[in-house]
């Protein structure tokens, strides 16, 4: 499912990558350790978080992940929003938190795979 | 590595320079890294592996050490990572290796590293993995991912 159709569903805030949200995302993952994200998530994953701090990007790019949400309303650190735009990371604000926001795109997947 | 690949001329080889405490670049030196590996067209799940490697390797340079350097050799059908750092040194490798084991401050947590996993990830995703150290003076990672097609 695209990554746009997501942001709709959920109202969440696009704050970066805007040009990237046709890319196709088909799972997830939810974390704040940024060893467990490197080592465990999927390329194409959406990556779900309350981490602030530029690193996120690099986590991102290096396993091609589908974009970032930050829940609760957590906007991204200046430098990390700079470097987001800079690589056209999609880094999304949800005002869920964490549980919630997972809840609803892994129903959305699912929905979609029947 | 010299005398070890002596019979392997590894037909790509660069060094880079990771400096400690900058948390802001950090990740730099591993996205460089995967670039080149993909330039290469190498098997995705190699790349993979060679990507969570390297992170891992560079962010203990940033949160344990003065200054590193990481270097990538490519031959037919290997990647080799030596990682060689100036910093505190590891007292006890054993138990730095075990998952959860770390000495990171509050403000590198709050950052998101110092979960005690990336020797572990290290070790987990690396086809080979030595490392080596000296208390005050630093730590070296031989870090080894095999080429191998469908892998
Ligand atoms: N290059 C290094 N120099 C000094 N100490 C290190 C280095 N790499 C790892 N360590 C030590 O080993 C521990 C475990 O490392 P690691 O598994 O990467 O987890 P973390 O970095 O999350 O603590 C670190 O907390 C640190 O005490
Ligand atoms: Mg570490």
């Amino acid at each position: 499912m695209e990554l746009g159709f997501i942001v709709k569903n959920l109202k969440l805030m696009v704050r970066s990558g805007s040009e990237n949200l046709t890319v196709d995302v088909n799972g997830g993952y939810v974390g704040d350790l940024l060893s467990d994200v490197i080592a465990n998530s999927k390329q194409g994953d959406i990556w779900i978080t309350r981490q602030i701090h530029q690193n996120i990007v690099a986590v991102a790019t290096l396993k091609d992940l589908a974009g970032i949400i930050l829940v609760d309303n957590n906007e991204p650190a200046r430098e990390t929003l700079e470097k987001a735009i800079r690589e056209m990371v999609p880094v999304m604000v949800s005002e869920l938190p964490c549980f919630e926001t997972a809840g609803r795109i892994y129903q959305l997947i699912a929905a979609r795979e029947k | 590595m010299p005398g070890k690949s002596a019979d392997k001329k590894p037909s790509f080889s660069d060094t880079f320079s990771v400096v400690g405490g900058n948390f802001d670049d950090a990740g730099r030196v591993s996205s460089r890294i995967k670039g080149i590996l993909k330039k290469m067209c190498l098997p995705f799940e190699v790349i993979r592996k060679a990507a969570i490697c390297t992170f891992e390797a560079e962010m203990n340079i940033v949160c344990y050490a003065q200054r590193g350097d990481i270097t990538l050799s490519v031959d037919e059908d290997r990647i080799v990572i030596e990682v060689v750092d100036q910093g505190e040194g590891i007292p006890d490798i054993d138990l730095a290796m075990q998952a959860g084991y770390s000495t990171s401050t509050a403000k590198i947590r709050e950052m998101g590293f110092g979960a005690g996993m990336g020797l572990m990830n290290i070790d987990r995703y690396a086809d080979d993995f030595d490392i080596t150290s000296e208390v005050g003076k630093g730590t070296k990672l031989v870090m080894i991912v095999n080429i191998t097609e469908g892998s």
